[in-house]
């Protein structure tokens, strides 16, 4: 009579020292002992990172993510998409992180019952019942500091006492009688480059990913419509649920009945044909010697093509050889961090002026009598440039239908480096 | 610990009394704290009575607490659950459409196998209700039942039944779900709701799309034909060649000539290209669940040549967070082996960072090996370079056995990798030494014997290296190939003689088996060596050993005993070894479905639906038809087109195309008499949506009697052929074209109707090379043109027979009529009446051909005869004109009975006229195939009436 089921049965969120601090059972419970499975693969994992987010033990599978240093890890009985699951279980992270600001352990533990609530509405007999924001938050309001202190005097709820229409209709995405003073709409143009740059400085590999993101806080149920100078630039596109395709294939714009608050409207990869302005440059010295226990380390960042633009925020991580003891460093500008048990260097340089380049040198200490390393390590870049796209997309007109109202409309530009790669 | 359990109670005797108080906050303080135990494992059973109490509370949030808590506990404590059900049984009345569905939710969430019938009532009920978001929830609880108690199986698939025949968007993800889970062996029930889902798909919400295109990617595999069959059908005939036995090899012969010419011009089944084009949008999703569900659609149906556009979308998802990164890198491994190409331009996209954890490098060097061909494969090696230098060391390892796989794979570039990979023997790493020996024993194996100076370089390593498997390696090389290093090999077997019994035991077998080829080769030098080693492993403690030395002694060792075998010795030691295919641990990995969870273990997971093969022969495809009259299909077939270019916010979308199936649908429950539910046309949910265009309800609703198509064409005069028009003289420009349904068997195709073609030429000139071109049947339907004719003078006028297969169908076919000057483009549209041949049976026959024809294949109509049409004579010439029957004897003369068999398919068609007092009569008409049935009743309603 037992009878095997779909999708989701359980969730256990663990922590990085491995106590599972919640659980929650959409079916019969499974109990705790389904996690030693987790645990077993995870320390042959050596880091968190490998440990495989599909395992098959004798009667369930588990298929787990990791986010803020918690593993969400659930437990599913029979056949689904593994895609299926991994991508519930991070809207899940991100809904927390969106009550609560942040989605950390602290965080969960203390807002124990919201979760509990959270869960329930968003998965129903394991299946995807509420997974949109706007919805979410009628029927469970975000707890904030002055309704907890109301709500411990008086007694009243955090649960919504309105019913959630948005549910029933069909822009489920949008929460009806919305209303605001203040009418706006911001939209945050971010471009990341992601680049992997040889030992001589050419480019091996580089393309830009960006992303929209909105901040819309409009009244009632605006229609926008929003058009860019040079949409062709757009190669691969992905949107949110709320984007009329058709528009978008025919015309090229944007039309979108928006949900409330913040949301990202769409990602996109410019197409690759289009060669990558790559903002800076790195000049690299780094070198171990034979049958000695130290080494060499000059690194100098310089900017490079950045339209005029100050590029700021930089900030190089590498990552050492296990062999390296210690490291000896000057730095013309900024500050630099060694820790000697992950041996991870950090150099924050900030803000690069092409007058004086910022430059990082100084002595490597090894461990005696270790061979010298094989390899050199590989450069990991962050910067920022404000106020460019450094595809050059733009936004042409942003128009709003349906309401009578006159938005405040804002277009913010922002270019940063994404998986940013310098191979030494 | 006497102390600490009375704390214990204490304290959930303070929660007891918390909820028995008459406060709400002290209630919902009690309730927040048992969550909080509940949500960290802990147990809070005891409390169920005082908490149960509670269910009926006012506030909300107690209400909601109360019920996550009832939901946990209530399997254990069956009993006490009972209470509460009927709090839910009145929940389930509310006016309210949200109580409604919470409180089924509730309900049918409880584990309780008492109340199976209770909840069963619900779930009927609830899935006629009249707010879509509670037959929504209707469906959730169908799998909850179902886990519950699988006797219901029956019952809950009629309730699956209506409920996938909803039309609206909210409904239809969740009921697929059910359907899924409980019974996707049920293929039939998809058919009539196929293009609606198809239709909704893009605007229901990401979970349900996800379930939804997996499934339809299981019913497409049973439904329609493989777009790429052509490319198959050598190896298949190959294959059939070679299994045929002799005598049927003329007849397959035959049969395979026939389905070659029957296959050849493969043309896609509109339904296919339905659910690839509507599917194709969701690629540009942003859940990565909907894109990885296309995408394996597209890979699993799509032609060919249109499987690339899963790529960029694929690509696409390697930005997203590293557990997505890892499936996906699965199966673009699994893809790229079948569909390199695709990939290709994407490259470097799969190029490795520093960064990325160890298993997803591991992944993403297999795809760049998948991915590696002539062109490619110098980037390639040059980007392996670094990888080499990395700091993995997994890494490393994985990186070396992908630059053998590229040696053996690429010819050009063995030389080249094999000197990369003897460089790295002198790597300072013992890891990075051993994978490479494994990997050149390998590559060695193909041509051994240019590379002596490799394989003396190896002996050289034996006296370092100190893996196992690397030294293994490295003796089966020296042993195997020994002569072409004749003066190192008996050194080595020297030193590992000295360190035998040190070593492991996969060496200490490499070293009896180098001795053996030894003497066998060499045994002057190596005889006593030979002999020494062999003594020391008959003593060894494993097992194994101690017998490979019995055995190779015995087989190499010449004496009395051992006779023929030994002459043989060297034959079996050193005969020819294929070289081992270094291949991808993902090849043939796509017989599982792409995406799914077996696919990914690469073991079948339960429950898992195995993905079907082609058929050779596509089913029926009219069982996708929806059952209304035929002739309205083409206006809404454009209506829908319209529709769906009016993108997204399209529920509304539901009432082109797919309102039919959803109607219909309904209209069979009803006959079967079994739902009675509210009529969906309802105001409700529709008018709620204020954003969206009013619904407006569809127009072919009030238009079945709007005109009857082609039987008002039929003639009056009795028994006459009807000729039709195809071509208008002044469309023809002078030429002229009618035709009628002879109803005479086509010749050669006995499913075919025969079209009678009168061609007239009113011009002045000659009409040269008249021919029918470019048929475009719709799917199934074939159409036999007539021989051409070359020339027609002015005047003249010349007769053709066509032969058409319809499909049972009454959709026009259309083809183009050519001149030597110009083309017309013309369509034949059958009533139909014309669709069906008499059949000749006895009234017994009849009746029990009837009586299997009973309930959904009968339709009744009263029919009022007219004053001219009351005589036997009429009655059978109005029907006969009508459609082409052959009447049945009839014993009682108040009764008519005719009967016919449709063309293509043979499905038998009874009509029975049956005369009442006066002009009242009744028509019944048996037919499986239900919509020829209810237009031909349709039709003889109408000539009976004229």
């Amino acid at each position: 009579m037992c009878f095997q089921q779909k999708m989701i049965h359980s969730l256990f969120l663990i922590n990085c020292s491995g106590d599972i601090f919640l659980e929650k059972h959409w079916k019969s419970v499974v109990s705790q002992s389904v996690c030693d499975y987790f645990f077993e693969a995870q320390e042959k994992a050596i880091d968190v990172e490998n440990v495989p987010p599909v395992i098959s033990t004798p009667h369930h599978y588990l298929i787990s993510i990791y986010r803020d240093k918690i593993f969400f890890v659930s437990v599913i009985q029979t056949e689904v998409p593994p895609l299926f699951v991994i991508e519930f279980l991070h809207r899940v992270a991100d809904t927390f992180q969106d009550y609560f600001g942040e989605c950390s352990e602290t965080a969960i533990k203390d807002n124990v019952v919201i979760v509990y609530e959270l869960l329930e509405e968003m998965l129903d007999n394991g299946f995807p019942l509420a997974t949109e924001s706007n919805i979410l938050k009628e029927l469970i309001k975000p707890p904030t500091i002055l309704r907890s202190v109301v709500n411990s005097i008086t007694g009243s709820s955090n649960v919504g006492d309105t019913l959630p229409t948005g549910q029933l209709s069909n822009i489920p995405w949008r929460r009806a009688g919305v209303k605001y003073t203040n009418n706006e709409a911001y939209f945050d143009v971010v471009e990341e480059i992601d680049a992997i740059i040889d030992k001589s400085g050419s480019t091996v590999f580089a393309e830009i990913q960006g992303v929209i993101d909105s901040c819309i806080k409009l009244s009632g149920m605006p229609d926008l419509s929003l058009s860019f100078m040079n949409p062709r630039l757009l190669d691969d596109v992905s949107f949110h649920p709320c984007i009329r395709f058709k528009r978008w294939e025919s015309e090229r714009v944007l039309s979108f009945i928006p949900p409330d608050g913040n949301f990202r409207l769409i990602s996109y990869r410019v197409s690759s044909q289009n060669l990558v302005a790559i903002p800076v440059y790195v000049k690299h010295m780094i070198s171990f010697k034979e049958n000695s226990s130290s080494g060499r380390f000059d690194v100098t960042i310089g900017p490079k093509q950045n339209m005029g633009k100050t590029v700021e925020g930089v900030v190089m991580t590498v990552h050492m050889p296990k062999a390296v003891l210690n490291m000896n460093l000057t730095a013309t500008q900024g500050s630099y961090t060694f820790d000697p048990v992950t041996k991870v260097l950090t150099w924050d340089v900030g803000k690069i002026t092409p007058q004086k380049l910022p430059n990082l040198k100084g002595i490597v200490n090894l461990q005696s009598g270790a061979p010298k390393p094989e390899e050199n390590p590989s450069l990991n870049i962050q910067f920022k440039i404000q106020q460019l796209a450094i595809s050059g997309l733009k936004v042409n007109r942003l128009d709003m239908y349906g309401e009578k109202y006159k938005p405040f409309k804002g277009v913010k530009y922002i270019t940063k480096a994404g998986k940013f790669q310098v191979r030494t | 610990m006497g102390f600490f359990f009375p704390m214990v109670w204490y304290r959930h005797d303070d929660l007891k009394e918390m909820l028995d108080s008459n406060k709400d906050s002290l209630k919902l303080e009690a309730m927040k704290r048992i969550v909080a135990m509940i949500a960290r494992g802990k147990n809070a059973s005891d409390l169920f009575p005082a908490v149960v109490k509670n269910v009926a509370c006012k506030n909300i949030e107690v209400k909601k607490l109360v019920y996550v808590y009832l939901v946990r506990y209530a399997e254990e404590q069956q009993d006490l659950a009972l209470l509460s059900i009927s709090t839910f049984q009145r929940g389930l009345k509310d006016p309210n459409q949200l109580i409604r569905a919470s409180a089924l939710r509730v309900l049918s969430s409880i584990r309780v196998p008492i109340i199976v019938p209770i909840m069963m009532l619900a779930i009927k009920e609830a899935a006629s209700d009249m707010s879509p978001y509670v037959r929504k929830t209707a469906a959730h609880a169908i799998p909850k039942l179902y886990s519950l108690d699988s006797d219901q199986k029956d019952q809950l698939i009629e309730v699956i039944e209506k409920l996938l025949a909803d039309k609206t968007t909210l409904v239809a993800g969740s009921v697929v779900m059910a359907f899924e889970e409980v019974c996707p062996e049920r293929i039939d029930l998809i058919h009539k709701n196929y293009r609606k889902l198809c239709n909704l798909l893009i605007d229901v919400e990401e979970w349900g799309q996800v379930v939804i295109i997996n499934m339809l990617t299981r019913y497409a595999r049973t439904q329609f034909l493989s777009p790429n069959q052509n490319e198959s059908l050598l190896e298949e005939s190959a294959e059939k060649a070679f299994y045929g036995s002799e005598d049927e090899d003329a007849k397959d012969a035959k049969a395979e000539a026939a389905s070659l010419a029957k296959r050849k011009p493969y043309v896609m089944d509109p339904d296919h290209r339905l659910l690839l084009r509507n599917t194709k949008p969701l690629l540009q999703s942003r859940n990565a669940a909907v894109v990885m569900a296309v995408a394996q659609l597209y890979f699993h149906l799509a032609p060919k040549a249109e499987v690339g556009v899963i790529a960029k979308a694929l690509v696409r998802l390697l930005r997203s967070h590293s557990e997505v990164q890892y499936v996906v890198l699965q199966n673009v491994a699994t893809m790229s082996i079948k569909r390199r190409g695709m990939f290709e331009p994407y490259l470097k996209s799969f190029y490795i960072r520093s960064t990325d954890p160890t298993q997803i490098k591991i992944l993403k060097l297999e795809v760049l090996t998948n991915l590696a061909n002539e062109t490619n494969i110098s980037t390639i090696l040059r980007e392996f370079q670094t990888y080499i230098r990395s700091m993995d060391k997994d890494f490393v390892a994985a990186t070396i056995q992908a630059i053998g796989r590229c040696a053996t794979n690429i010819g050009k570039v063995r030389d080249t990798c094999l000197n990369g990979l003897v460089q790295l023997l002198s790597n300072r790493d013992e890891l990075v030494v051993a994978e490479s020996v494994v990997v050149i024993k390998k590559l060695l194996q193909m041509q051994p014997a240019q590379h002596s100076e490799i394989i003396k370089h190896m002996a050289k390593l034996t006296d370092n290296i100190q893996v196992p498997m690397a030294r293994a390696s490295i003796l089966w090389l020296i042993g195997e190939y020994c002569e072409h290093v004749p003066k190192i090999a008996p050194d080595v077997l020297r030193k590992m003689a000295k360190s035998f019994t040190n070593e492991e035991d996969i060496v200490k077998l490499q070293v009896i088996n180098l001795a053996a080829k030894l003497y066998l080769t060499n045994s002057k030098q190596s005889k006593l060596l030979t002999q020494y080693v062999l003594n020391l492993a008959k003593y060894d403690q494993n097992y194994d050993i101690r017998d490979r030395a019995r055995f190779i002694r015995q087989l190499i060792v010449p004496t009395e005993k051992s006779g023929a075998l030994n002459k043989y010795a060297k034959k079996l030691f050193l005969a020819q070894k294929p070289a081992p295919i270094l291949e991808s641990s993902f090849k043939d990995r796509d017989h599982f479905q792409l995406g799914s969870l077996s696919h990914l273990l690469n073991t079948k997971a339960v429950g898992y639906q195995e993905l079907p093969d082609w058929p050779d022969e596509a089913p029926d495809p009219s069982v996708r038809n929806v059952e209304v009259p035929e002739w309205t299909k083409c206006t809404s077939r454009e209506k829908r087109k319209e529709k769906v270019e009016k993108p997204f916010y399209s529920d509304s979308e539901g009432e082109s195309g797919p309102t039919e199936s959803a109607d219909s649908g309904e209209d069979l429950v009803t006959q079967k008499g079994m739902g009675q539910g509210p009529p969906r046309w309802g105001m409700g949910q529709e008018a709620s949506r204020s954003p969206i265009p009013p619904w407006h309800p569809p127009e072919w609703v009030g238009s079945p009697h709007r005109s009857l198509g082609p039987s008002q064409l039929l003639s009056p005069a009795f028994g006459a052929v009807r000729t039709y028009e195809l071509l208008h003289r002044m469309a023809g420009e002078g030429l002229s074209v009618e035709y009628c349904f002879s109803r005479r068997p086509f010749p050669g195709d006995p499913h075919m109707v025969a079209v009678q073609i009168q061609i007239s030429n009113n011009t002045d000139a000659e009409v040269k090379s008249l021919r029918v071109s470019e048929p475009k049947p719709l799917s199934g339907m074939r159409i036999q043109e007539f021989p051409e004719i070359e020339r027609l003078a002015p005047g003249d006028t010349v007769s053709v027979v066509m032969g058409i297969d319809f499909c049972d169908s009454t959709q026009a076919a259309n083809f183009q009529l050519c001149t030597h000057t110009r083309h017309f483009y013309v369509s034949i549209q059958p009533p139909v009446g014309e669709l069906m041949a008499p059949v000749f049976m006895s009234e017994n026959e009849f009746k029990k051909e009837q009586g299997k024809l009973m309930g959904m294949s009968e339709i009744t109509e009263k029919v009022t005869l007219p004053e001219k049409c009351r005589s036997d004579h009429a009655i059978v010439q109005q029907v006969t004109s009508a459609a082409n029957v052959g009447r049945v004897p009839c014993g009682a003369d108040n009764e008519y009975r005719f009967a016919a068999k449709t063309v293509t398919s043979g499905s038998l068609v009874l009509i029975t006229l049956e005369r009442r007092e006066g002009a009242a009569a009744q028509l019944i008409v048996n037919s499986e195939k239900m919509v020829i049935g209810t237009m031909l009743v349709k039709d003889i309603v109408q000539a009976l009436a004229q």
